[in-house]
């Protein structure tokens, strides 16, 4: 039907979420810096002086790889399901393919994931984590987080057209998990039959991997990965599909 | 080959929005209730050639909306088959697209993107839509100091510009001031010139006559009359006339 630029139309639509966010904010997009910052302050005080947790020697940054994949996640994951209901003057109006409002809504969030990755290195460099061959892995890692999310938000905007308490539902999910990801806390704790279950949600799989490389130097486990990898991509076609199936009556319920 | 054919189209929506609701399932489980559907358009068929212009009127609720929806594939029909062919622009909604916090150019791009145009193809096209809008240094000024009457200037401009095979127009035109109205006039007679096919929906039927060689008139969903403009726009007069009496 619609015989367009595919990626003009993308860049077009992740630009004007960008404009209309930050137009009116004296810091802009500095703001994605702030939070992760001031969170690992709160954090690293509360965990290391009121509530000792971690053994980890370098709890800023070691808190720190649980946030940013985390912000990231619940961020977009959100934006991500209401893309289609914010949306839906759009969609009853032109008939652009509609995918690409999820999809551009978690690309523009993946912009703060890469100033937060930053963050995240340079924290790691300059409090004496030290870089070693195994960061060559990150891209990769990051990647699969992306898929994971884009595969969430394709799947959740398509059901919060039919059902608007999904927002809610993603709202309480994330709530939930960040006491279910290992963020501010360590895998060691959980009991072993736990800690297995862990893995097989993306995010806690993407931390452990994460403190493995950056903190301890080395390769994460090939288990932990090819969890990563298999549930990350299933997410991805699952919310395709779904996505596809529940396209065709949108005009009918916006 | 037809630009726009439907063969025996009908298209309902759901009536009870909250079937989907948990209370809904329970409610019907327990009724056993069938679903109840609004019917919009009813067995609908007709065929347009490549080049004409065809002006569709109704009162509200006719359908008329529907109609232009599917023809822009917006949804897709319950029954029936609905064949375009080639680009179309939709003019459905005024500025539908449009962001109030972003300037005319930024909006100019962005919607050009929405209707399919390349980033180069913008580019290119840039001054010209500018220059058909008419609204010279407002097009760095955020949306929302537009008047409506330039927003939709810079609506339809981007929409001719954008090289359309098909424009639908759903009475937006009728914002623009008598001047723009006469340039879009010229736009769009420039357009049949050069074969392509013209959707116009209003409910003056006078705009209809002078811009339409045809006309569909559409009541309750059902197809009621398709013929030359000026007896359909006459006899939808009189009906209307004939219905306002006691």
């Amino acid at each position: 039907m619609w015989k367009g630029d595919y990626f003009f139309l993308l860049r077009s639509l992740i630009l004007k979420d960008f404009r209309t966010r930050y137009r009116n904010m004296s810091l802009g997009i500095l703001w994605s810096l702030v939070n992760p910052l001031v969170m690992m302050g709160v954090m690293t005080f509360v965990f290391t002086k009121i509530y000792p947790l971690s053994a980890s020697q370098n709890y800023p940054v070691f808190v720190l790889c649980g946030l940013v994949p985390f912000n990231f996640f619940s961020l977009a994951w959100a934006n991500g399901t209401t893309s289609i209901i914010d949306n839906a003057q759009l969609i009853k109006r032109l008939p652009v393919p509609r995918e690409t409002l999820p999809i551009s809504s978690v690309l523009g969030n993946a912009v703060h994931l890469a100033i937060q990755v930053a963050l995240l290195l340079v924290a790691a460099l300059v409090l004496g984590a030290g870089i070693n061959r195994y960061w060559l892995w990150l891209p990769l890692l990051w990647a699969c987080e992306l898929i994971f999310v884009l595969g969430c938000a394709l799947l959740c905007s398509a059901l919060d057209v039919y059902v608007r308490d999904m927002r809610y539902v993603v709202e309480s999910a994330c709530l939930v998990l960040f006491w279910l990801v290992p963020i501010f806390y360590d895998i060691s704790r959980v009991r072993p039959q736990f800690a297995d279950i862990y893995q097989f949600n993306p995010i806690a799989a993407l931390v452990l991997a994460l403190r493995n490389i950056i903190l301890e130097g080395k390769a994460p486990r090939a288990i932990l990965l090819s969890k990563l990898f298999f549930v990350s991509f299933f997410m991805l076609g699952l919310g395709w599909v779904v996505f596809r199936r529940l396209n065709r009556r949108f005009y009918d319920y916006l | 080959m037809d630009a726009i054919a439907f063969a025996s189209v009908s298209k309902t929506f759901p009536m009870n929005a909250q079937r989907l609701l948990a209370r809904g399932y329970l409610s019907r489980f327990l009724k056993r209730g069938e679903k109840q559907r609004f019917v919009a358009l009813r067995n609908i068929t007709f065929q347009i050639p490549p080049g004409q212009t065809v002006g569709v009127v109704g009162s509200n609720g006719a359908g008329k909306s529907t109609l232009l929806s599917l023809v822009a594939g917006l949804c897709p029909p319950d029954e029936g088959t609905v064949t375009v062919h080639g680009r179309v622009a939709p003019l459905l909604q005024l500025g539908a697209g449009f962001h109030p916090d972003l300037t005319g150019a930024e909006n100019l791009q962005l919607n050009a993107a929405l209707l399919g145009f390349s980033a180069t193809k913008t580019a290119e096209s840039y001054e010209r839509i500018v220059e058909f809008a008419g609204i010279g240094p407002f097009i760095d000024q955020p949306l929302r100091t537009y008047s409506s009457g330039m927003s939709m200037r810079l609506a339809f401009s981007i929409a001719i510009h954008v090289e359309p095979d098909i424009l639908i127009i759903d009475e937006v035109l009728a914002v623009g001031d008598q001047a723009f109205q006469a340039k879009c006039m010229d736009k769009i007679l420039e357009f049949k010139e050069q074969g392509k096919t013209l959707l116009f929906v209003s409910h003056s039927t006078g705009a209809v006559q002078k811009l339409c060689e045809r006309a569909l008139w559409l009541d309750h969903g059902a197809l009621l009359m398709d013929g030359e403009a000026a007896e359909v726009a006459a006899a939808y007069e009189g009906g209307a006339r004939v219905k306002c009496m006691p």
